[in-house]
């Protein structure tokens, strides 16, 4: 299958990115400043993801349509205002996830966000769920473009005016160069920022005006260690169709309401082990010195039985220190548990720790 | 100080009486980015040519440092294992990784000059 290219591959190319096979996408990998660089940039400055490989999903329709997608995600959208957005899964009967996404109620319905990889099969197992009552429409004109650090604000609001009064978790449409964009202020990097919803002919002019305002493009890698030091879960790491938000500890993006009564898919399941606890949970792991422990790192306890598994694993730049996220039997959950983690045939000690590891800068509310 | 030589793993090595130095090259750096840990073998361990003999990882994974030539294991270079950034910036200088007294100069032989390097670095690379 031919790899499949965003609106600003050539962008990327004249900003000499590496490039590596993500989802199908030729995405950036880094710029010439390396990893490093582009993550403390990000945290001090401003840095431009592409993220048009995740999908845009787009479904229209009234209260009929809000009635019919509390039966699939654990939210209560009846209660959810116009232009707010809640993260959330797609789940099946066992409560394994599929998905993580973003949903956010907009004036002609809903707008998903979906990973790259699960995109079409979420697209696939919705219409199947939905059935032909609702229009649905997976975006490819648009593309996605997220900006994120604390002078992103100011960046973007020079050139949409406004956007600095939307608070965290809420979006709008906004009028700019005269087209229609929907933006949010929200990310995936434990930093004030903004997703930026925007047609395809248009996203290289705007991204250029934004370097041009003093934002830089980040790559994948340093998206990859941000959302690692903001305790942020990757799908395909983190979160599998093996693993439940109760387990993924995700129990918060769960709404309250929804526990009581049920109705949801993957319920049950998810009522039995909110009662009952999870067999193993998901925590923060920091290795003691410098040694990085991968993904698929086995956990050991001092009694030499394996205990869980690493699932994502990098060197924190901000934090300036190895970090990792990882699956623990229950009884080895809690912050400042020693564990052991199987590097290259020898057991290194590390603990439990609580996330994030670095602290999130969110905006709660303006003014 | 005698020529300086190059594997097709990316090591460089320099002879000095019998004890060679040997660290990463500079083209391997470039396709590791940014180096964030660095383990070195033991002082006074044997270690044979084309073994493994240390650990470089990067923000985004994990490779291994071979030997290209055999010998015992004279000193190692704490500075990378305390800054692993040093490697990036010195490579091919302050940055060496450890020092071997070498079994038999004859390995030395299939090992590349500076030129055949540069050359097989670009053919790989692209």
């Amino acid at each position: 299958m031919e790899i499949k290219k965003t609106s600003l591959n050539k962008l990327h190319q004249s900003n000499n990115a590496k490039f590596v096979e993500f989802a199908g996408y030729e995405m950036p990998i880094q710029y010439s400043k390396g990893i490093i660089e582009e993550h403390k940039f990000t945290r001090s400055n401003s840095g431009i993801f592409d993220v048009s490989h995740m999908g845009q999903l787009f479904i229209y329709g009234d209260e009929s349509l809000t009635e019919e997608l509390e039966k699939i995600f654990p939210l209560d959208l009846k209660n959810l205002k116009q232009n707010c957005s809640k993260y959330s899964f797609l789940m099946n009967e066992e409560a394994g996830i599929y998905d993580d996404l973003i949903i956010t109620k907009i004036e002609e319905g809903y707008l998903i966000i979906l990973n790259a990889a699960c995109k079409d099969k979420d697209f696939e197992i919705l219409s199947n769920l939905l059935g032909s009552k609702f229009k649905m429409n997976l975006d490819n004109n648009r593309s996605l473009i997220a900006i994120q650090g604390p002078k992103s604000v100011e960046i973007l609001n020079s050139i949409i005016n406004g956007v600095d009064q939307l608070s965290f978790m809420t979006g709008n449409w906004f009028d700019s160069d005269n087209q229609k964009l929907f933006v949010t202020r929200s990310g995936y990097t434990g930093e004030d920022g903004f997703e930026i919803s925007i047609s395809n002919d248009k996203a290289e002019k705007f991204v250029e005006n934004l370097i041009e305002k003093g934002a830089q493009l980040i790559g994948l890698g340093a998206r990859d260690t941000l959302r690692l030091e903001a305790g942020l879960c990757l799908y395909g790491h983190e979160l599998d169709i093996n693993k439940t938000p109760v387990e993924a500890n995700l129990r918060w993006a769960i709404s309250k309401s929804r526990l009581s009564n049920g109705g949801f898919i993957g319920s049950k399941k998810i009522m039995n082990q909110i009662q009952d606890g999870a067999s193993k949970i998901r925590v923060g792991i920091k290795p003691q010195g410098r040694l990085i422990a991968r993904e698929k790192t086995k956990i050991f306890d001092d009694t030499d039985k394996q205990i869980g598994e690493i699932t994502s694993g990098t060197f924190g730049p901000s934090v300036n220190g190895p970090i990792a996220m990882g699956y623990v039997d229950k009884e080895f959950s809690k912050v400042d548990t020693k564990i052991l983690l199987e590097v290259r045939g020898k057991k290194h000690p590390a603990n439990v720790c609580a996330l994030p590891f670095y602290k999130k800068n969110y905006v709660k509310g303006v003014n | 100080m005698s020529e300086v030589k190059f594997s097709k793993e990316h090591e460089w090595i320099a002879l000095e009486g019998d004890v060679a130095t040997i660290g990463i090259t500079k083209h391997a750096t470039e396709m590791l980015g940014d180096i964030v840990f660095a383990e070195l073998p033991e002082k006074g361990s044997n270690v044979e040519k084309d073994g493994t003999a240390g650990v470089v990882e990067s923000t985004k994974a994990a490779s291994d440092v071979y030997t290209p030539v055999s010998g015992e294991v004279v000193d190692t270079n704490q500075s990378i294992v305390d800054d692993p950034a040093k490697i990036n910036e010195d490579p091919e200088g302050g940055a060496w990784f450890f020092k071997l007294k070498i079994k038999d100069t004859s390995e030395l032989d299939t090992l590349m000059n500076k030129e055949e390097y540069d050359k097989f670095a670009k053919e790989t690379s692209s």
